[in-house]
């Protein structure tokens, strides 16, 4: 496996006090390190995707990440959440492309839920993007955030998981 | 192994292979890709094999291709290969689909840091007071000697066996024939248990007494139902893509234009779906989404009145006139007989089964009530361990069937009464050496067997009254613990007479287990033998509409692994050398036969042998004309095989059958369908004490994410995390009044054992019921279902009740399990 941190060591890892993100880098220059032969991450140039402040609780906000063609969503679940960064630790991002075929999970805000509806896999918001019950065999694909306590920018800048349809995050 | 946000493609001259997934009944077809680690296809269509346009976004529905359908393996010549294991767009089961299970197949894939990490590599033989792994000579001379030294003086009764009998993963033609032929034709022992149930039995006997068959449809019947009826089913997760690739297009009406060319003349409202589970499953849930709620009708009796709603229906449409009396009249028999006895009214249906009698005769008009254009129904019933775990399966199976010939309900395209299907099958065995059903777990109780092989089944964790059988098995084990303890520097011989002495004279028990992993059973055995699974073996089997396919080998097992075909053949040949060496011809005769090299060499002495001229009786799925499948033929039929029984080979093409009973000739020996009786018998007394002295109904089965898996699960993050241990769903409200949340640790317990789970509250659940995951390996669930079964020694799994109470509480659970409601809506 990878050198990665397990996904169930990150829940509980910043289930804690850490904010999920904070030592990866912020700013776009840092992040986008060529792949080359030193490199063994993809060069995912950071995009900031909001201010902390400007979120309303528990609704969805669309955005694209690494590029035009892998919709997302940003949601400020209103209680810290493993993963969330922010002043309460409680924002966090997901690609909105169903793990197993593709198809446009639709976030339920009154159970903070993504769902698809082509073959009904459901997706926990707030366990990480945990499948609930379905037929992927990936949960849903975390866009890594950090968050600037400076500017209140909340800035994607690596996605866990690979997005559906690609070979590789990055076209 | 790339890290999670890359795959290697496969290049366009990757090697190719069929595979059959080998999780569940359903069997999808899946396509192996192999190919050197050092080279990678490249994105353009024209340089990978998949054809696809990686250089942008694929649209949605385009292919399954994920992570965990990728892997690394390891030749036995050292070179490391990327496996992709991607589902079969032309296969007619799945149609490109994949599941959560099928879709890790390449996860499970052994590698030595991987899911399969813990798998047998060599014999384990355990000395007393460890494990030690040793030679397949050393195991078979221990193996072989001890066997025949109980035979010679104690007779094949003192062989006991709990072996697998189906297809799939650990089975298939091979190995039931394989295993089938050493316990049946050499060893002759009739103590012989099969994979989930404590006897030698069926799971349908009643409707195979009744002259039909369990398998009778195709799936694509489920297209063009009017009616898709389930009983104790939960299709969703448990036949995943029968269900989304078969009913699901039909409860959308996207089959109508079919329905109209297949059933000209009909008249074809909305498909209705009707499922009967005392619980609301995900499937009902799922089914509302996609039929719309007016056209579901879920009937949530309670717990084991199945019975009396399917007499209550029977009484009600024989009362309206809508059984179909020329069908009757001329392909059955004992109608009349059944229909007295059975005499149940809607009323008392309606007040044994907790059912309005409005929702019962809904029920009724949209399955049995001819329709506007004056047609029967196409009404298909199907139904799995609610009924077969039920309350009496023998006479549920009874009251089902004779409600489905009585509105001649099987046969027709569009029906069907079908089970779902746990494994896939794959029977081809010799006759069983018996004339009556033995309770093999209560004779082990009893002290009864001197050496216990459990083959590709797992007891401890899967049988019913599971504590006591594990408790005492555990004791009757460390009893030859203690006797090899004490050896010292012993020849085989000496080892072998110190375990006699053990289970001969001072009540202990021989325990062996071949297996892909130690399983819960190390805890107790004595040997492991290692065994192989589809992708490290070539295996046959077929699937819930008799679909036969080839999963093809692509890879070698770990170690000295091997298939159990030929594990059963080692065994034999092993004891036959000792008879030889005694000159002992009639039972050097008895062990021979299995000088087989191959898996086809096994699949050609069994299912291609039955019927033919001149072999020995063998009762096979395949029938007469399975000797004109070979391996060859299969292998060119690809993951659309043949549905058995098959009828010719014609044109270049294995030529099947996709439904049974079209001429109304049904397996009985005058070709008349029986009806049976089957009065409402309550619940045993057994259970009913139960049901008086403890709280909450403990219903138990299976779940999406892990079905008929558990043994890699269990070393599979991805599954782990999610369940952890087994759970409990458990109404909100319960769980309030005995302070339990979710991610709490309860213990279940009644008169016959104490279990653990995790609580999961879900509001679907009803008061005083609960639904605890089965056969898992972090809490039993069958230690506490009671001993009580059927006629045909078939258990009543489904039927225990047990007071709840709060142990305490993980944090880890709380922290990284989802516990969300698992109902989309």
């Amino acid at each position: 496996m990878s050198n990665r941190v397990s996904r169930r060591e990150f829940l509980k890892f910043t289930g804690g006090v850490a904010a999920g993100a904070a030592a990866l880098p912020t700013n776009s220059e840092a992040a986008a390190a060529s792949a080359d032969a030193g490199s063994t991450v993809l060069p995912y140039k950071a995009k900031p995707v909001g201010k902390a402040g400007g979120l309303a609780v528990n609704q969805a906000v669309t955005f694209t990440f690494p590029d035009a063609s892998s919709p997302c969503a940003l949601v400020k679940m209103g209680t810290p959440v493993p993963g969330g960064v922010g002043p309460n630790r409680d924002i966090v991002a997901y690609s909105t492309l169903c793990t197993h075929m593709g198809c446009p999970v639709a976030y339920d805000a009154g159970q903070k839920v993504f769902k698809c509806p082509c073959h009904f896999s459901m997706f926990d918001a707030e366990k990480g993007g945990q499948m609930i019950c379905g037929q992927a065999t990936e949960n849903l694909p975390r866009v890594v955030l950090s968050y600037n306590a400076k500017d209140d920018a909340v800035t994607a800048v690596a996605i866990d998981g690979l997005l559906y349809g690609r070979q590789s995050n990055i076209l | 192994m790339a890290s999670k946000d890359r795959v290697a493609l496969p290049p366009v001259n990757a090697q190719k292979s069929n595979l059959t997934c080998h999780f569940c009944i359903v069997g999808c077809g899946y396509h192996v890709y192999k190919w050197d680690e050092n080279t990678e296809g490249g994105r353009a269509p024209h340089q990978n094999a998949l054809g696809l346009d990686f250089r942008k976004q694929l649209p949605p529905l385009s292919v399954v291709m994920t992570p965990a359908m990728t892997n690394v393996i390891t030749g036995k010549d050292g070179r490391r290969y990327n496996i992709m294991i991607v589902p079969d767009k032309e296969c007619s089961v799945n149609q490109g689909l994949s599941s959560t299970r099928g879709g890790r197949l390449a996860t499970v894939m052994y590698t030595p840091d991987g899911v399969g990490k813990e798998r047998l590599k060599q014999p384990r033989m355990h000395t007393g007071d460890q494990w030690v792994d040793t030679s397949w000579d050393d195991a078979l001379a221990i193996y072989a000697g001890l066997s025949k030294k109980i035979l010679d003086n104690d007779g094949p009764s003192g062989l006991v066996f709990d072996c697998f009998d189906h297809g799939g993963a650990g089975g298939g033609f091979e190995g039931t024939w394989g295993t089938g032929k050493l316990m049946f034709t050499a060893m002759k022992t009739p103590m012989v248990r099969i994979h989930n149930r404590p006897a030698y039995n069926s799971e349908c006997h009643a409707t195979r007494d009744m002259g039909v068959g369990e398998l009778n449809n195709s799936y694509e019947d489920a297209e063009v139902a009017d009616v898709l009826l389930t009983i104790g089913g939960n299709p969703y997760e448990t036949q995943t893509n029968y269900f989304l690739a078969h009913w699901l297009p039909n409860m959308q009406g996207g089959t109508l234009d079919k329905k109209k060319k297949w059933f000209q003349g009909e008249s074809f409202e909305r498909t209705k779906v009707i499922i009967v589970d005392p619980r609301r499953s995900p499937t009902v849930a799922i089914s509302e989404s996609i039929a719309g709620k007016e056209n579901v009708l879920h009937l949530d009796i309670e717990p084991g009145t199945d019975i009396a709603l399917f007499n209550g229906l029977f009484t009600y449409v024989v009362e309206q006139g809508w059984h179909d009396k020329d069908f009757i009249a001329k392909y059955t028999k004992d109608f009349d007989a059944a229909v007295q006895a059975n005499k149940l009214s809607l009323e008392e249906a309606s007040r044994i089964t907790g059912v309005p009698v409005a929702k019962l005769r809904q029920a009724a008009d949209w399955a049995y009530k001819p329709k506007a254009s004056g047609h029967r129904p196409h009404a298909m019933h199907v139904y799995e361990k609610g009924i077969i775990w039920g309350n009496d399966n023998y006479l549920i199976q009874s009251a089902l069937v004779d409600l489905v010939l009585a509105t001649h309900n099987v046969g027709r395209r569009g029906t069907g009464v079908v089970r779902m299907g746990g494994h896939q099958e794959g029977y081809t065995r010799p006759p069983y050496p018996g004339d009556s059903k033995i309770y093999v777990d209560q004779e082990v109780i009893k002290g009864k067997g001197m050496m216990y092989t459990c083959w590709g089944a797992n007891p401890f964790q899967t049988t019913l009254n599971a504590e006591q059988h594990r408790r005492v098995i555990l004791h009757r084990t460390a009893i030859v613990k203690e006797a090899m303890a004490n050896l010292r520097g012993a020849t085989t011989q000496q080892t072998i007479d110190a375990i006699y002495d053990a289970v001969k004279n001072k009540g202990g028990l021989y325990l062996v287990n071949i297996n892909l992993y130690p399983t819960m059973l190390s805890d107790g055995a004595h040997l492991l033998l290692p065994a192989a699974h589809p992708g490290e073996t070539n295996l046959t089997s077929m699937n819930g509409e008799r679909r036969l396919r080839l999963s093809q080998r692509f890879m070698d097992p770990p170690g000295s692994a091997k298939s159990d075909c030929l594990i059963a053949a080692s065994i034999a040949n092993a004891i036959k050398q000792l008879y030889q060496a005694e000159g002992n011809a009639d039972m050097v005769a008895r062990f021979s036969g299995f000088d087989w090299k191959t898996e086809e060499d096994a699949f050609n002495d069994g299912f291609r042998k039955a019927g033919t001229a001149g072999a020995p009786p063998i009762d096979s799925q395949g029938g007469g004309t399975g000797y004109i499948a070979t391996y060859e033929l299969l292998a060119k039929a690809g993951n659309n095989g043949v549905q058995l029984p098959i009828k010719e080979y014609k044109d270049g093409k294995l030529i099947g059958t996709e439904m049974l009973y079209t001429d109304a000739k049904f397996d009985t020996a005058d070709g008349k369908a029986i009806f049976k009786q089957s009065p409402w018998p309550g619940l045993p007394k057994t259970v009913a004490d139960q049901k008086a002295k403890h709280r909450f109904w403990i219903n138990n089965g299976r779940v999406n994410e892990i079905w008929q898996t558990a043994y890699h699960d269990m070393y599979n993050e991805f599954a782990t995390e999610r369940w952890p241990m087994a759970f409990l769903e458990i109404n909100p409200d319960d769980g309030r009044e005995l302070g339990i949340a979710s991610g709490d640790v309860v213990e279940l317990y009644n008169d016959y054992g104490s279990t653990y789970a995790m609580a999961y509250l879900e509001p679907a659940i009803k008061k005083n019921q609960t639904f605890m995951q089965f056969g898992y390996f972090n809490g039993i669930a069958g230690d506490v279902t009671t001993p009580w079964v059927d006629r045909n020694v078939v258990p009543y799994y489904k039927g225990t009740w047990a007071t709840v109470r709060r142990v305490g509480s993980v944090a880890d659970f709380k922290n990284t399990v989802s516990f969300k409601s698992r109902r989309f809506a």
